[in-house]
Formats: C-alpha cells, sequence, structure tokens
C-alpha cells in the first residue's frame, strides 16, 4: 500500500484536466444558477416552469448548434437568425400558400436553412470571402426575401393541419402519461445529440476541427478545403432550418420580421458552452449548455420581477466574464 | 541515369517582385539521400514546394518514374507517392497525434463517413513503433514539446509510403538522440529504395546522411557534388560564390569608444544563450547567421518585446530595466521589425499619421488637442531628409515602394531622435536601388552619432555595412569578428558551428 506516496500529475495530465474543469465549470454555473433561483422563488423550480425554460431554449439551442459547427471551424455565423425566419416562411409557403403535406413544408423549412448555409460555405470556402462579411450579406439576403415572399404579412397555418403540434405537441406524453415534455424539446435534445455525433464521429467534425485548428496544416495534408467546408455550412444550415420549422410550429404561423438578433444570442450561447472564437475548440454539449444558462438566467430574473432592460444587461455581464474566465484558463494553461 | 526516379528541369517561379527559381534543375534517384543546400533566400524551399504542390511551376516540366507529371496541390503529390514535412510545423494543436498523422486518410466505416478511431489509433502507434518514438497517439499535440511536434510530422510524411520523401530542415527542433534516431529511419528507408532529399542548414549533418549534395544560390541551380569528395569549406564557397556587392564596401571611419549599449549574459529558454556583446557609439555591429539562430530573439529581448530569463542591459553605463517596448524607447532604444508591415506601419494611414504617432505625446495642447502645424512641420523635415519619394504627406503607406516603407519606418525613430537602433533584416523585400539609399541612410546615422545593430541574414550586406560581426548559432553567439577578418567564409563557418552537441562521425 502506498497510498502516502503522492505522485507528481504531469503536465500532460494537468492540461487533460484543465480541460474537464473547464466543461464542468459552465455545468457548474448552470446548477448553481438553478440553484439559487429555486431559494430566490418558489415559483422557479416548478413541473411548469421548468418546462417553460426548457421550450424557451429549444429555438436558440438549434441555433447555437448550427453556429457551434461553423465557430469551431474559424468563422462565424451571423445569418442564422433570419435564415431561420426564411426557413419558417418556407415551411408557410408550402403547407398554407400551396396547400402541401406537412412533412413537406418541413422539408422545405430544413432545406433552405442548409441551401443558405451552402452559400455562405461557397462565399467562405471558393470566394474567399471572410465569414463575417458572407454571413452579413446572407443575414440580409434571407430577411429580405422573407420580406418579399410574404409581402410583410405573416403567413398563418391552418389550425385543422396541427402544425403548432410539431412543437407543442407531445409525443413521450402520449408514450409516458404525465411526463408531458414538448416535441420541441426533443428535437432539440435529438439535435443536439446527432451533432454531437457528427463532431466527434465523421470525417466531417473531424475536418472542422482540423480547419479550426490549423487550415494551413489541413490543406497541405491534401484535404479538399473548400468541398468540406461548404459542407460544414450546409450541414450547420441543416440545424438552423429546423429552428425555423420549430419556431414556426410555436408560432403556429411564419412570422417574416422576426430573427435579428437571435444570432447573437446563439453565438453567446456557443462561447458561454466553451467554443473558442478562435476556432480548433467547441463541444454542442457545452454549447447546450451554454444555451440553457442564457434562457434560464432570463427565465428566473423575470420571475423576481427584473425589469426586461435590465435582463439584457444582465445577460451582457454574462457573456463578458464567461469569456473572460475562459481566456484566464487559456492563460494558465500556456 | 538507369533508376533516376524524379526530375525537374528548367523550373522558373516568380513572386511579386522577385525571381525566386531560374531555370532550375533537380533529379533524385530511388535510393539516395540527397541534400540541397544554399543560403536563406536561394530558393530550395520554393523549389521543393513546388514539387510537393503547394506552390505551382510558372516554366518547366516535372518527370516522376519516367513519366511528365502535373502536381497542382499537395493531394497530386501525396497521391503520386511525394510527401514533404515542411520548415515550419503544419500540425493542428487541437487534434490528436494518430488524428494528426491520418488528417485526410480517416480509417472510415459504416457509409463511409464514420470514423474508425480504434483503427486510426492503431495504424498510428504502428508508425510510431516503427520509428522507436515514445508517443501516444490518443495525445492532444498541443500539450507537447515542438521537438515532438517535429517528430509527429515526421512520422505523418512517413506514413505515406511514400518514394520521395522531402525534409525541409528537419532537426531543427530536435536534440541529439532524436537526430541520431531520424538518420537511422532515413537510412531504413533510402535501403527500401525511397528516395530523400534532405535540406538542412547543418553541414556536417549533411557530411554524414547524404550520398549527394545539390547545391543553389539566388534561385539559381550551381551543382551537384558527390558528399564523400567534397569538404565543408568547399560546399560553403559554392553556397555564396558571388560577388555582387563586394567590390564597394562603405565602412566610415573608426566609431568612438564610447559604449553606448551593453548586453550581458541574456539568456531566455533554448532560444537565448547567454548572449553579451557590446555596441559603441557611431558603430554599426553586423548580426549575422543563419534563420532561426536567435538574432530576433535578441533584439526583441533588448527592446522588451520579449521578455528574458537573465541577464542585464546596460544603457550609456547605466544598468536599465527594460520590461516593455515603452520602456525601452524612454532609455533612448528603437527597434524596427523584420516585418515592418506587421509591426512598423499602419498601412491603411497616410505618411504624416505614421509618424506623427511616435510624436503627437509631445505636441498637444488643451485636452490632447494636436499641434498639426508643428507636427506638419517636424514630418515634412523629416520625408525631405530621408528623400522619401511621394507626391504628399497624406499618401497612404500601402501605396509607398518598399524602400520607401522602410524610410517612413526609419523616420519615426528619426522623428524621436532615438540613439540605439536595432535594425532587424533592414533590406529584405527591397530592391537593388532601394537598398543601396537604405545603406546610405544607415551611415548618415552614424556619422550622426546614432549606433545600429543591424541583423542581416544577406552577408554582403553584413560585410559591406559593419564595422565589427556578430555571428549567431542556435541562441549561442559563435564568434565577433572585426572589420578585415569577416569575409562570406568566416561567417558561415561560426553560423553552422553548434556548440553543445556535435555530432560525431560514424
Amino acid at each position: 500500500m502506498n497510498l502516502f506516496v503522492k505522485t507528481e500529475p504531469s503536465t500532460q495530465e494537468k492540461k487533460a484536466r484543465a480541460d474537464a474543469i473547464q466543461r464542468l465549470m459552465a455545468f457548474g454555473a448552470l446548477l448553481i444558477i438553478f440553484i439559487g433561483f429555486s431559494f430566490a422563488s418558489p415559483y422557479f423550480f416548478t413541473f411548469r416552469n421548468v418546462i417553460g425554460i426548457l421550450i424557451s431554449t429549444a429555438v436558440n439551442g438549434l441555433l447555437a448548434i448550427g453556429v457551434t459547427f461553423i465557430i469551431i471551424t474559424g468563422g462565424i455565423d451571423l445569418s442564422v437568425g433570419t435564415v431561420m425566419t426564411l426557413s419558417a416562411v418556407m415551411s408557410g409557403v408550402f403547407i398554407t400558400y400551396w396547400n402541401l403535406p406537412v412533412p413537406l413544408g418541413i422539408m422545405a423549412g430544413i432545406l433552405t436553412g442548409s441551401t443558405a448555409g451552402f452559400f455562405n460555405g461557397i462565399l467562405v470556402s471558393k470566394f474567399k470571402l471572410p465569414p463575417f462579411v458572407a454571413t452579413l450579406g446572407m443575414l440580409n439576403v434571407a430577411r429580405g426575401f422573407s420580406l418579399v415572399i410574404t409581402k410583410l404579412s405573416p403567413i398563418y397555418f391552418d389550425l385543422d393541419k396541427s402544425v403548432s403540434s410539431i412543437a407543442m405537441g407531445s409525443i413521450l406524453g402520449k408514450i409516458i402519461p404525465g411526463f408531458e415534455i414538448p416535441n420541441a424539446v426533443l428535437i432539440m435534445f435529438g439535435s443536439a445529440i446527432i451533432a454531437s455525433l457528427i463532431l466527434s464521429k465523421t470525417i466531417l467534425g473531424r475536418y472542422t476541427y482540423g480547419i479550426g485548428s490549423n487550415e494551413k496544416a489541413v490543406r497541405l495534408s491534401g484535404v479538399n478545403i473548400v468541398f468540406w467546408k461548404t459542407a460544414i455550412y450546409a450541414t450547420a444550415g441543416i440545424f438552423i432550418g429546423l429552428a425555423g420549422v420549430v419556431i414556426a410550429a410555436r408560432l403556429n404561423s411564419a412570422q417574416p420580421s422576426l430573427g435579428l438578433g437571435y444570432e447573437l444570442e446563439a453565438i453567446a450561447a456557443a462561447v458561454i458552452g466553451g467554443t473558442s472564437l478562435s476556432g480548433g475548440e467547441g463541444s454542442i454539449l457545452g454549447t447546450i449548455i451554454g444555451a440553457f444558462i442564457i434562457s434560464t438566467l432570463t427565465n428566473g430574473l423575470r420571475i423576481l420581477s427584473v425589469p426586461q432592460e435590465w435582463q439584457i444587461v444582465i445577460t451582457g455581464f454574462i457573456i463578458i466574464s464567461a469569456v473572460y474566465l475562459d481566456i484566464l484558463r487559456r492563460g494558465k494553461q500556456s | 541515369m538507369d533508376n533516376l526516379l524524379f526530375l525537374m528541369e528548367g523550373i522558373d517561379k516568380s513572386f511579386p517582385g522577385v525571381d525566386a527559381l531560374k531555370k532550375c534543375r533537380f533529379e533524385l534517384k530511388s535510393g539516395e539521400v540527397r541534400a540541397l543546400v544554399g543560403e536563406n533566400g536561394a530558393g530550395k524551399s520554393t523549389l521543393m514546394k513546388i514539387a510537393a504542390g503547394v506552390y505551382s511551376k510558372d516554366h518547366g516540366r516535372i518527370f516522376y518514374k519516367g513519366n511528365e507529371v502535373n502536381i497542382p496541390n499537395p493531394r497530386a503529390a501525396q497521391r503520386l507517392g511525394i510527401s514533404m514535412v515542411h520548415q515550419e510545423l503544419n500540425l493542428m494543436p487541437h487534434l490528436t497525434v494518430a488524428q494528426n498523422i491520418f488528417i485526410g486518410r480517416e480509417p472510415v466505416r459504416g457509409a463511409r463517413v464514420i470514423l474508425d478511431e480504434n483503427v486510426l489509433n492503431d495504424k498510428a502507434q504502428e508508425i510510431i513503433d516503427m520509428l522507436h518514438l515514445k508517443l501516444d497517439p490518443r495525445t492532444k499535440v498541443a500539450n507537447m514539446s515542438v521537438a515532438k511536434q517535429q517528430m509527429v510530422e515526421i512520422a505523418k510524411a512517413l506514413s505515406f509510403n511514400s518514394d520521395v520523401l522531402i525534409l525541409d530542415e528537419p532537426t531543427a527542433a530536435l536534440a541529439y538522440v532524436e537526430i541520431i534516431e531520424l538518420f537511422r529511419i532515413i537510412r531504413q528507408l533510402r535501403d527500401k529504395g525511397v528516395g530523400i532529399i534532405y535540406i538542412s542548414h547543418r553541414l556536417e549533418e549533411l557530411k554524414q546522411i547524404s550520398d549527394h549534395i545539390t547545391v543553389m544560390r539566388d534561385g539559381l541551380y550551381v551543382n551537384t557534388v558527390r558528399t564523400q569528395e567534397v569538404t565543408i569549406d568547399q560546399i560553403i564557397k559554392m553556397m555564396v560564390g558571388r560577388v555582387i556587392y563586394e567590390s564597394s564596401p562603405e565602412i566610415p571611419e573608426n566609431p568612438s569608444q564610447e559604449i553606448v549599449l551593453e548586453v550581458k549574459n541574456l539568456n531566455r529558454g533554448n532560444e537565448i544563450k547567454n548572449v553579451s556583446f557590446s555596441l559603441k557609439r557611431g558603430e554599426i555591429l553586423g548580426f549575422a547567421g543563419l534563420m532561426g539562430a536567435g538574432r530576433t530573439e535578441v533584439a526583441r529581448a533588448v527592446f522588451g518585446a520579449d521578455p528574458f530569463d537573465s541577464g542585464e542591459i546596460i544603457v550609456k553605463g547605466k544598468k536599465v530595466n527594460i520590461k516593455s517596448p515603452s520602456d525601452a524607447v524612454n532609455h533612448d532604444i528603437g527597434y524596427l521589425s523584420e516585418d515592418r508591415k506587421q509591426y512598423g506601419l499602419c498601412l491603411g494611414l497616410d505618411i504624416e499619421t505614421n509618424i506623427a504617432f511616435v510624436i503627437i505625446s509631445k505636441l498637444t495642447g488643451f485636452f490632447g488637442w494636436i499641434k498639426n502645424i508643428k507636427v506638419y512641420a517636424i514630418v515634412k523635415r523629416i520625408v525631405d531628409k530621408l528623400s522619401i519619394k511621394t507626391p504628399s504627406l497624406n499618401q497612404k503607406a500601402m501605396n509607398l515602394s518598399g524602400g520607401n516603407q522602410q524610410k517612413l519606418v526609419v523616420g519615426k525613430w528619426l522623428a524621436k531622435d532615438t540613439g540605439i537602433l536595432l535594425f532587424d533584416e533592414p533590406t529584405r523585400g527591397i530592391d537593388v536601388g532601394a537598398k543601396s539609399e537604405i545603406y546610405r541612410l544607415l551611415n548618415d546615422l552614424v556619422h550622426q552619432g546614432k549606433s545600429i545593430i543591424m541583423i542581416s541574414s544577406e552577408l554582403p550586406e553584413i560585410l559591406r555595412m559593419s564595422h565589427r560581426v556578430v555571428v549567431m548559432c542556435e541562441g549561442r553567439i559563435t564568434g565577433e569578428l572585426g572589420y578585415g577578418e569577416a569575409t562570406q567564409e568566416s561567417i558561415m563557418q561560426l553560423a553552422t558551428l553548434r556548440n553543445g552537441e556535435k555530432i560525431s562521425n560514424n
């Protein structure tokens, strides 16, 4: 028994541990916020309110999943908010204008998101536009199209088609009575699992990290950067399109003027979750936790009757401190 | 030649402003180790990058195994069987050793998209074992030492099972034992019939490992010799044998004996090892050495741009504590970076603003209001004095030629009337005409009593300008040569002198 012999951990182990701590830190923060609000208000930790938090996370969570792919490549996507809206509008066009079956409308929404991502990818990889500029352009193109197609007025879904049940119904509730978790939440968690698998288990995921870590090295290794970057942006677009379908279902309508500001919240979720804006690092789990931190804060502050203006201020501080903590951690490592 | 593996002929390549390669020729037989040598900028790396598909050639033909081939990108080179270890590390720090080795060639299963991490790690382990390396394929590259990262690069290149393997300065970051190991691997591959191209500045190494040596100079093919038949001195002669600038050295009369800057026992990690030197008033002290010898590191440490572990800096007899560039500037020291576009100028701003940055703090009035007329007068005087060619002071820095940009950087320090100037590669990327103007400017400055340290990789420039020459190799000062003692050969000898771990002949 050499219980008393302390072995000094190697620097490698220390660094690996620091990474693990970072991952726990965001989760710990979420837990603390949750416990704090639970003590502060009896209305916070109730089944209904927790479900409310979950639902309000769904859309931002999906957007943040998409944006995480892009940020890991070292890029940025400012267009996710308005592309989401365009996806919702296209679903509306298929389902209401053209009276096509709902599943086709869902497909149209997802495909719209992916197509926008594809074009972003082409602009960034083939035409070498900085991602900031390319996606800022796409932000406006998508927003403009939404307004043109709808002639500025929302597209409402026929109640008979029960589009809203895509998000607000509960398949889980039918299987396990009393466990009425809305589909929107399931869609987000399902997407998170799929996105996580793509990033960790597929070639596309490997190149996502590789390009963000050192694009030149990946190119010198003989990888077709144009093809893969485009593929990464298009894949990210699938989740944006899905967010469009979910928000359309939640509102039972496609609101063409919606979408601005969503991109910043999605980026904030990814960054709070430990995705590095300089690329190469990040995880879907972190991003989802980041999205929950934002929506839990918003929800809790509202329950405590903090005015909405102040909620926004506090969210800003959270983002700044999360990133600053991350910089401190990195500084210690090197 | 029967077993000719690879042939490049008539290769031309120019970059904006430079003819990097002129009608270059290169050949390689299978089962040989071919050393490629030349001074910095001779075109070795450029030629090999064309072979590896990183650059495309302007003219010329490439034959591989008897057929003419086209190598438009790195993937094409790898498909043919040509792989290259680049001088600078090209790894993805966030990925593991195995992931780095097999990037682009990941083992997959299930619809060809799902990665098979176990097979990946096993295959990486096989290569690591073959090379007798002590690496865990699952380690993140960012968490490893530079030497180990270098071994990962080499393992990656070998994993292609290429017929042509290009190694560009592979031993730069390696220690003695690792170099011996690398040589063992190289010999093993050579015996299997692989053709290996080995670029290095360490001539003793080449004597040990290579069969033939090809010499390049100024983008031209010079000669190919059998390694056994030449001495290191002869190789150096072939490398530097040009006579462009040597005609008229412009060394002014001896400087005064007053020492303005003294550096004692400066140390930082492996980059700066016990560096001591002194600079006299009105003197140009040349710093010679090969790329990565630690000259820039010393200059940046003296200037406070990077920290150092130990050592003393004495300015005009007083020991000073320099922790940041602003400390250095306050002690009358200025540094002119080799990369003037990145560190020396705000390219998007005009001449007046660029120079004004260093002086406006002294020319402001109420609430930071800038006294524009005075600033203008000073800037105008400097621009005239340096004869910067520009239609107006409102010209943007980016629109000036390289030589005029360099003068503008000098102008910034003149405006501040700085006494000790550290010039890092003052004529890099400047054409021959502008070069001589910069030389005249440096001479004017020392005439006015300013003191200059000039880091340069161009030997003729060092010889022409310096009162004394300090030579560095691998972080150490390996010698000091007075004017008259310094020749291209004597400098090259010192610049390739490795202290510490000298490789024994076996």
